[in-house]
């Protein structure tokens, strides 16, 4: 502890503890909130082979929502629906609707370019631009037009690095490529740059996978933050990740999935025995 | 729910671990019941050697609790439960506890019959006091049994058995206070009796308890704190 407690405070903190306890109503049920992306009745084949069948899922604003399941099960492969990366696979064929606030993203009309502004998307393994850390956030504002002067580009360069909590590490040094940083300086500079162009949604795809368990718990920390001001989703096969970041959590099994719930009930109570047997570590 | 037992992880070790852990509980519940067995024998029929013997056995109660404590903390460290599993540890890390404080009833009512004469017995009303014994003991023995079989349904029948000890209590208690009344100068073994009374029926609250993390555990339900009729209710309908 930091603060060395007396008695006499001691039983001060404990009085203010408990003022209004008598006026809680008890444990209530976790109010959903608002809906930021939501997949309905989406069927998704490679060739021949179907790989999502009827997905229907809410992802909610400011919230962890944590895709989980096993190899193959569809998870990544949602994922990438959610910012139409398997457009630039040939042989896939979808069906159904994703929507962003209400829109759908695969209406004509949308920019695939510009919807991947509102919807960003971090990788496993971190892929920096081989560039300086500088131009790693700098590029896509420049690009997009979001920032034209030198001078917007450096606030806008800070405000990324100091939302990814990279700023501190790297200040002095922003003119050295975004390579040298260690795997997890890296990931949270791929981060800071999802985070440049002020997208709504954060996909995160296995974001610490290939990370130690202190850039891991960095990562983590970051991924806690940033959910005050965007909705994040994140596939993982970490179970005990997706129960530490996550609001809500989702089981994918064989392309579809087969719970979603609140992620505190679906690690302490789950509904579906295929849920229990993958996060029990049984034999399904 | 069917939890699959615990023989299906696909890590052996794993079933082990919790085989081992269920098998712990098992045996320290048996220690606790011979404990009671031989305390209301001390109690009722006078025996002192029964009366010894529970209040030199206590220690290996105590001894099983912190050894399965320490078992807990290392799977909740190394495997990090989840689900059924994790209720499971939290039901045993809860179960211990009340077994525990059993065993301390069970001496406390071995130490009160160390004490009483033949003529304190033959003045209350022991016919009474063994029926609350049997039936606490029963209760501690169904509760054993819906841990073991990890049957929601017994555990209700198990807690509502605590309606009848508490009568019986209360019956007992007004029995030795109009006693008291009428011999004021007997208040020292009457109140050893009523000590070991209050103690058997509080077998009767934890044996409760145990019935609870068993739901608990099978049906993911907090009933503490709840009527019968909600135990019931959540011990046999849906899960959700």
């Amino acid at each position: 502890m930091e603060t060395e407690l007396t008695n006499d405070t001691a039983t001060e903190a404990r009085q203010t503890m408990t003022q209004g306890v008598d006026n809680d109503n008890g444990p209530s049920q976790k109010e959903r909130p608002e809906v930021r992306m939501r997949a309905r009745d989406l069927n998704l084949w490679y060739g021949s082979t179907q790989a999502l069948h009827d997905i229907n899922l809410d992802m909610y604003s400011r919230e962890v929502t944590a895709l989980i399941g096993p190899s193959g099960c569809g998870k990544s492969t949602f994922l990438r629906c959610l910012n139409r990366m398997n457009d630039l696979i040939p042989e896939v064929r979808l069906e159904g609707r994703v929507e962003l606030d209400d829109e759908d993203i695969y209406d004509h009309s949308v920019d695939v370019v510009q919807l991947r502004t509102h919807v960003g998307m971090v990788f496993q393994k971190p892929n920096p631009f081989p560039k300086s850390i500088y131009e790693n956030i700098a590029y896509a504002p420049r690009l997009h037009g979001t920032g034209t002067s030198r001078a917007e580009l450096d606030a806008l360069v800070e405000s990324s690095l100091k939302r990814a909590g990279l700023w501190n590490e790297v200040a002095d040094r922003l003119d050295t490529p975004g390579t040298e940083l260690s795997g997890g300086q890296q990931q949270r500079l791929c981060i800071a740059r999802a985070i440049a162009v002020n997208p709504e949604v954060i996909l995160m795809d296995e974001p610490a996978s290939a990370l130690d368990p202190l850039a891991t718990a960095t990562v983590e920390e970051l991924i806690h933050e940033l959910k005050d001001n965007y909705t994040i989703v994140i596939v993982t096969h970490n179970l005990q990740q997706a129960a530490r970041v996550a609001g809500y959590t989702a089981f994918f099994h064989m392309g579809k999935i087969v719970e979603f719930s609140d992620t505190d009930t679906l690690f302490t109570n789950p509904t579906e025995q295929r849920t229990e047997d993958y996060i029990t570590g049984r034999f399904g | 729910m069917d939890t699959k037992g615990f023989s299906q992880h696909i890590s052996r070790q794993y079933n082990e671990d919790l085989e081992q852990i269920i098998t712990r509980v098992m045996t320290m519940g048996g220690l606790v019941e011979q404990q009671l067995e031989a305390a209301l024998e001390a109690l009722v029929d006078g025996d002192q050697a029964k009366g010894e013997q529970v209040v030199t056995s206590d220690y290996r109660i105590n001894a099983m609790e912190v050894e399965l404590d320490e078992t807990c903390t290392t799977v909740l460290a190394r495997r990090q439960p989840a689900a059924s599993d994790l209720r499971l540890i939290l039901a045993v890390i809860k179960t211990i506890t009340d077994l525990e404080r059993i065993g301390d009833e069970a001496e406390r009512v071995g130490r009160m019959a160390l004490h009483l004469l033949d003529e304190d017995r033959q003045r209350s009303p022991m016919a009474e006091i063994a029926a609350l014994g049997e039936n606490v003991k029963g209760m501690v023995r169904g509760a054993l049994d819906a841990f073991t079989r990890m049957d929601a349904e017994q555990a209700v029948r198990v807690a509502q058995e605590d309606i009848k000890a508490d009568a019986q209590y209360d019956s007992i208690i007004r029995h030795l206070v109009k006693y008291l009344e009428e011999n004021p100068k007997s208040v020292p073994p009457v109140l050893d009796i009523v000590w070991a009374t209050r103690s058997l029926e509080r077998i009767g609250d934890r044996s409760r308890n145990i019935c609870e993390y068993v739901i608990y555990f099978v049906r993911g339900k907090d009933v503490r704190h709840t009527s019968f009729e909600q135990m019931a209710e959540e011990a046999t309908g849906d899960r959700h």
